[in-house]
């Protein structure tokens, strides 16, 4: 059992207030993933957890145990650093085995737990070596065996992957997800990569400026994000923003002038919206489809095409002088100042109110 | 013409030249004194000096004759490691927290430290002459080995945290996850990264105390002397005996010698730690 706790958890550095105030619950067995821009708080969150960061008010339970002051040492949670942090004097097996020698665990036992993690790692060739004779991705794996065999109540990820190359980090992302499968643990994952969070995560917390902005499953958060932050930080290549003007509203659906002056006509459920409201619609590069200039009042010259292969990224600029990120099929052709309409699928828009807060979709019963 | 292979292996040629000329100029005053200990009085004060002569063994029976040796040896070897051992006990500690745990007056601290050296030892002697009088520190071991803790704790500090600098904090926090009280964090962790460092501070420290001259002979008469003030007593009252203190010398700086000899690889690698990480 591991559920972990933290209320109002709250963190200043001299004047400077890094967490404001933090609650969330983590259940066991849960991959939680705290992901955010740099300097919002996400490391330093993790390290409160850790113990390695002293708490100015606040309290962190684990099963109910306060856990806040106690030393990292004795609350049973185990780390694995952005930089592995190895011990460079020390062999992979010795790596491993440091915490249970410290424990005063038996030879018999350390021997048996360092070879079953080397086993899962795919260490067992290793063990003799020191860290420095090791490629990146070794020592990553080392410092994740490190962990493994405490059998921690939680484990820690800092980052783990950022300093390995590309290729590498899709690997060890997809051996992360397994370990955590088989090992059927409590995890904490820190990454700035968004790609990291949606793949891993059974529960994202996505913070900013030192709050948490919205907790939720990767695809709650993706298909209805809070607020206008957190649907500009999830997703790959970023949700486009249209500033415009509210000029008509009914009990279902909300009509927005763009600043373009094409309307638009969302389905939302608008109690404080007002005629004449700023408001901002956000669509993901999906939800756009390219048309005929005349099939569309939304219009604009072709930008820069982007061409992946399996998709084309095509950035556009409207009349209002937007731009929109639209997603199309890789055999799409366009050439450069091509004058296209652009057809939004409305259900699938967001709305964002003048505070940058979703404006709620009617309930699927009420449509 | 040269081509730049040629250029290259000429600048090489002169690099080398110069490296064991600057070499050759430290060690020659050494070179000079253990020659000049095997020579006759007269030999030793001839004029031009003299490279070739018939050496004799008669300084070194002369002063093993007149004074005790291995009295002064050992003192000297009680206060140089007393005062090492008990300033890397302090140095430790002080270089951790400072290297790990900085705060806005971690540098002014430093700074403040190593200033202390700046005074002239001279400036304070009378102060604590009296005060090793009225202790009673005056002439022992244990005075010397205070004296000496003091004047090279600073140092000691200062490359101690300078070593500890190159270690990244992560490791240690790793230990201190992995169960590590503090004790064990440094004891199994830290020193052991850091021991080509702590070997240069430890025979630097060792280097200092042997060879310090003035604090030794200004609180020691004859029960504590060190070596330093067994050379100083053959350097005065009946006139200068060149020969017989270039024995005394050597033997006084044999000891050390020889110990600088031996880990000279550990304080090379501890020197140029930083580079070559």
């Amino acid at each position: 059992m591991a559920n972990l706790t933290i209320k109002n958890l709250k963190k200043s550095f001299g004047d400077i207030e890094i967490l404001k105030g933090i609650n969330l619950e983590i259940k066991d067995n849960e991959f939680v993933v705290f992901v955010g821009p740099s300097g919002c708080g996400k490391s330093t969150l993790l390290r409160s957890i850790a113990g390695l960061e002293e708490v100015t008010s606040g309290h962190i339970m684990l099963d109910h145990k306060e856990i806040t002051d106690l030393a990292p040492a004795k609350r049973d949670l185990a780390m694995v650093f952005q930089s592995y942090a190895l011990y460079p004097h020390m062999s992979v097996r010795k790596n491993m085995s440091f915490a249970l020698e410290l424990a005063k665990e038996t030879k018999d036992v350390i021997g048996k737990k360092v070879a079953e993690a080397a086993r899962i790692l795919e260490l067992e060739p290793l063990l003799e070596r020191k860290p420095k004779e090791l490629s990146g991705g070794q020592r990553q794996r080392v410092a994740i065996g490190r962990a493994i065999v405490r059998q921690p109540k939680v484990f820690l990820f800092d980052e783990p992957l950022s300093n390995l190359d590309a290729a590498l980090r899709v690997q060890m992302r997809l051996e992360l997800a397994r370990l955590h499968h088989d090992l059927n643990a409590t995890m904490i994952y820190v990454t700035h990569d968004q790609v990291e969070a949606m793949t891993l995560a059974d529960k994202v917390v996505v913070l900013n400026q030192g709050r948490i902005e919205q907790v939720g499953t990767p695809l709650e958060l993706y298909r209805n994000p809070a607020n206008r932050f957190v649907a500009g930080f999830l997703g790959m290549p970023k949700m486009s923003f249209l500033p415009g003007k509210v000029t008509a509203i009914d009990a279902s659906s909300v009509t927005v002038e763009l600043t373009s002056g094409a309307s638009v006509n969302l389905p939302a459920a608008s109690e404080h919206l007002r005629k004449g409201s700023a408001v901002t619609v956000g669509v993901r590069p999906e939800n756009i489809d390219v048309v005929e200039p005349s099939e569309s009042s939304l219009t604009g010259y072709m930008d820069i095409a982007e061409s992946l292969g399996s998709d084309t990224y095509c950035y556009v600029k409207t009349d209002g002088q937007e731009t929109l990120t639209v997603r199309m099929p890789g055999n799409f052709a366009c050439n450069y100042g091509d004058r296209i309409g652009l057809r939004l699928h409305v259900d699938e828009c967001h709305l964002f109110d003048e505070q940058g807060n979703a404006v709620q979709k009617p309930s699927r019963m009420a449509a | 013409m040269l081509s730049l292979k040629q250029r290259r292996s000429l600048n090489t040629l002169l690099m080398g030249v110069l490296a064991w000329g600057v070499a050759l100029a430290i060690f020659f005053p050494i070179f000079w004194m253990l020659l000049t200990s095997f020579k006759t009085e007269i030999d030793a004060f001839a004029t031009p000096p003299q490279l070739f002569f018939s050496p004799t063994l008669e300084n070194y029976t002369l002063v093993n004759e007149r004074s005790d040796y291995l009295h002064f040896a050992w003192n000297s070897v009680v206060v140089s490691f007393g005062s090492t051992i008990i300033g890397m006990m302090l140095a430790v500690p002080a270089a951790y927290s400072m290297a790990f745990f900085e705060t806005k007056r971690t540098k002014g601290t430093l700074l403040w430290m190593l200033s202390t050296k700046m005074l002239p030892p001279v400036g304070v002697l009378v102060p604590i002459y009296l005060l090793f009088k009225d202790t009673g520190l005056l002439d022992t071991k244990t005075g010397l080995v205070i004296i000496y803790t003091l004047i090279n704790l600073p140092i000691m500090i200062w490359m101690a945290y300078t070593y500890f600098k190159e270690i990244p904090k992560e490791v240690l926090e790793a230990a201190r996850m992995d169960g590590s009280t503090l004790f064990q964090e440094i004891w199994r962790v830290l020193l052991p990264m850091s021991k080509g460092g702590l070997a240069a501070t430890v025979l630097l420290s060792l280097i200092l105390s042997w060879n310090e001259a003035f604090w030794s002979l200004n609180l020691t008469a004859s029960e504590a002397a060190p070596l330093t003030a067994l050379i100083a007593s053959y350097s005065s009252p009946e006139g200068l005996f060149w020969a017989k203190l270039s024995a005394v010398s050597t033997l006084a700086c044999a000891p050390i010698l020889i110990f600088g000899w031996i880990s000279q690889k550990q304080l090379v690698r501890g020197l140029s730690f930083g580079a070559v990480k």
